[in-house]
């Protein structure tokens, strides 16, 4: 089991609020993401729920029962740090056996877990090597293997790929993705990178400044943003946000659309010049100053032959227009 | 641009440090020079020093007269044993400064380093009665005791530059891992720090070892360590300089050969931290 609920979670630092006032679930077997811009404060959060910093007030509960004051260690729950935190002086062995050393595990039976871990994180042959020996992604193995052995009732991870080159970001991505659904444990995992959120989660848990913005499944963030915030934060390229009359024509203080929802479309009602055109291969990005709107990104399909200083015509889909009052919130 | 090295360059640079290498170790490897003369030979001029012929005949004088044994043990027990007993307070100590600092850790740590700041003699009064009414003169434990206290600063210190060196993710780790306070401290933290360990013991026997107040002022005879027996054969008989050379050798041979083979760990013991 590992279903932890946060109650009026508050955290200060001196004078300064770095949550202010958090209320979440997390239910068993679910794979949270915590994504927010550097500072939101998601990485505290993770922490207080670790135990590493005490909450200044309110309840953390772990599988009912009140865990607020308990030592990290108590709480039954395993961390994956970014900068890996492995024994540097201990082999790859006896980093992934050290927590069973702590809680007094037969050594015969950690022996069975040690290579059992070692096994679904590919591991095996550097069971005697030194962290120092091994490449990043294989480090961060081991940091995973050591959180496996310890069958916690949640994972936490703390931006842990932040550490790895962009191919071995995403294959590093699957793998601990597989690996919840083998495992079926909770996992909470921190990251700045709304990619990895959408890829990776259940549900998001969108933080800007220390307070929760919106949580949701990655599509319910995409489809229904509930304010600004979440609308430029998720998606990539970033959410067009227009405000002016052509807001106004829509009944609200903003209008956002997305890249992808913009269409080339001769018979459109907005017409501009392509400033700059990005070409993906499978996808043009066009930045586009539209006469009267503003400057939009445009996602077109496949090779599109516009360059700089083309007049182009656009049409929103206006079934996928995002409507937001003047509060930021959607309407 | 890097700078370039030309030979010429090059050659004047190594003479120069060998010329600064020299001046500075000339004082020992004259001490070694006058201690295998005669005590006639020693006094005379430096060439005719060189010239006059070599004996052991100050040696022989040095272990008929003195203990050299005993006064080597002391010296042993009580570097050794001050320098251990003070990482045994100071490895707690500097762990609680690095790891959880309060508001007043930085006031701590320079009260402490503004202790070795105040002149010995200042306190030789009080401590030698206080030594005299416990019955600690002349003997290894009261020496222990006070060089422990005079070195405790400097290990205190260093301990806690080499701990600021390791990533506090480490010892979280740890903590998340279920380890106690104590476990933390034997498998993870002291392990890790060992290089900076080694180079404070080792860098506080030869301050032990060579320590002259205390040891001089506070023993006598049967806790005398190498200091003491140095200082035996200057005055009041006058000076013996070939005496004195051949007692001042074995005294800093121990310490010098030590020195020698530990002087890497002791380089980057010393360098560790200021370079990174």
């Amino acid at each position: 089991m590992g279903k932890i609920s946060l109650k009026n979670v508050n955290k200060t630092f001196g004078d300064v609020a770095v949550i202010p006032d958090i209320n979440l679930e997390i239910e068993d077997g679910e794979f949270v993401v915590f994504v927010g811009p550097s500072g939101c404060g998601k990485s505290t959060l993770l922490r207080l729920i670790a135990g590493l910093e005490d909450t200044t007030a309110g309840l953390i509960q772990i599988d009912g029962l009140d865990a607020t004051h308990l030592p990290p260690a108590k709480r039954g729950l395993a961390m994956v740090f970014q900068s890996y935190a492995l024994y540097p002086h201990m082999s790859v062995r006896k980093n992934i056996g050290f927590p069973l050393k702590m809680a007094g595990v037969a050594p015969d039976e950690a022996a069975r877990k040690i290579d059992n871990a070692a096994r679904i994180l590919n591991l095996t042959q550097y069971l005697d090597r030194r962290p120092g020996q091994l490449s990043g992604g294989q480090r961060q193995r081991v940091a995973i293997g050591r959180a496996i052995v310890r069958e916690p009732k949640a994972f936490l991870f703390d931006e842990p790929l932040s550490n790895l080159d962009a191919a071995l970001r995403v294959s590093m991505r699957q793998e601990i993705t597989e690996l919840h659904q083998t495992l079926k444990t909770t996992m909470i995992y921190v990251t700045h990178d709304q990619v990895e959120a959408m890829t990776m989660a259940d549900k998001i848990v969108v933080l800007n400044a220390g307070t929760i913005e919106q949580v949701g499944s990655p599509l319910d963030l995409y489809h229904r943003p509930a304010n600004l915030f979440v609308a430029g934060f998720i998606g990539s390229p970033k959410m067009n946000l227009i405000t002016g009359t052509v807001a106004a024509n829509h009944g609200a203080a903003t209008v956002g659309i997305r890249p992808e929802h913009i269409d080339l479309d001769a018979g459109g009602p907005w017409t501009g010049t392509v400033g700059l055109s990005e070409h993906l291969g499978s996808d043009t990005f066009l930045r586009v100053d539209v006469d009267g709107v503003g400057q939009l990104t445009v996602r077109a399909k496949g090779e599109v032959a516009a360059r700089h200083g083309d007049r182009v015509t656009l049409a929103p889909q206006a079934a996928r227009l995002h409507r937001f009052g003047t509060d930021g919130k959607a309407l | 641009m890097a700078r370039r090295v030309t030979p010429t360059r090059k050659a004047i640079v190594t003479l120069a440090a060998w010329a600064v290498g020299l001046i500075i170790f000339f004082p020992i490897l004259w001490i070694i020079i006058l201690s295998f003369k005669t005590e006639g030979d020693a006094i005379k001029a430096p060439l005719e020093v060189l010239s006059a012929p070599w004996t052991l005949e100050s040696y022989a004088t040095v272990n008929q007269r003195s203990d050299y044994p005993l006064h080597f043990m002391n010296s042993v027990v009580i570097s050794l044993g001050s320098t251990l007993l003070g990482l045994l307070i100071a490895i707690p100590a500097a762990w609680s400064m690095a790891f959880v600092p309060g508001r007043r850790t930085k006031d701590v740590l320079m009260w402490m380093l503004s202790t070795k700041m105040m002149p010995s003699v200042g306190v030789l009064v009080p401590m030698y009665l206080l030594f005299r009414d416990t019955g600690l003169l002349d003997t290894r434990i009261g020496l222990v005791g006070v060089l422990t206290l005079i070195n405790l600063p400097i290990i205190v210190w260093m301990l806690y530059t080499y701990f600021r060196e390791i990533p506090g993710e480490i010892l979280e780790a740890a903590r998340m891992d279920g380890a106690s306070l104590r476990s933390e401290i034997l498998y993870v933290l002291t392990p890790m720090a060992v290089p900076g360990i080694a180079s404070t013991l080792l860098l506080n026997v030869i301050l032990a070892w060579n320590e002259a107040f205390w040891t001089l002022n506070l023993t006598a005879a049967n806790a005398a360590p190498l200091t003491a027996f140095i200082a035996s054969y200057s005055s009041p008989e006058g000076l013996f300089y070939a005496k004195l050379s051949a007692a001042s050798t074995m005294a800093i041979a121990p310490i010098l050969i030590l020195g020698w083979f530990s002087q890497k760990q002791l380089v980057r013991g010393l360098t560790f931290g200021a370079v990174k």
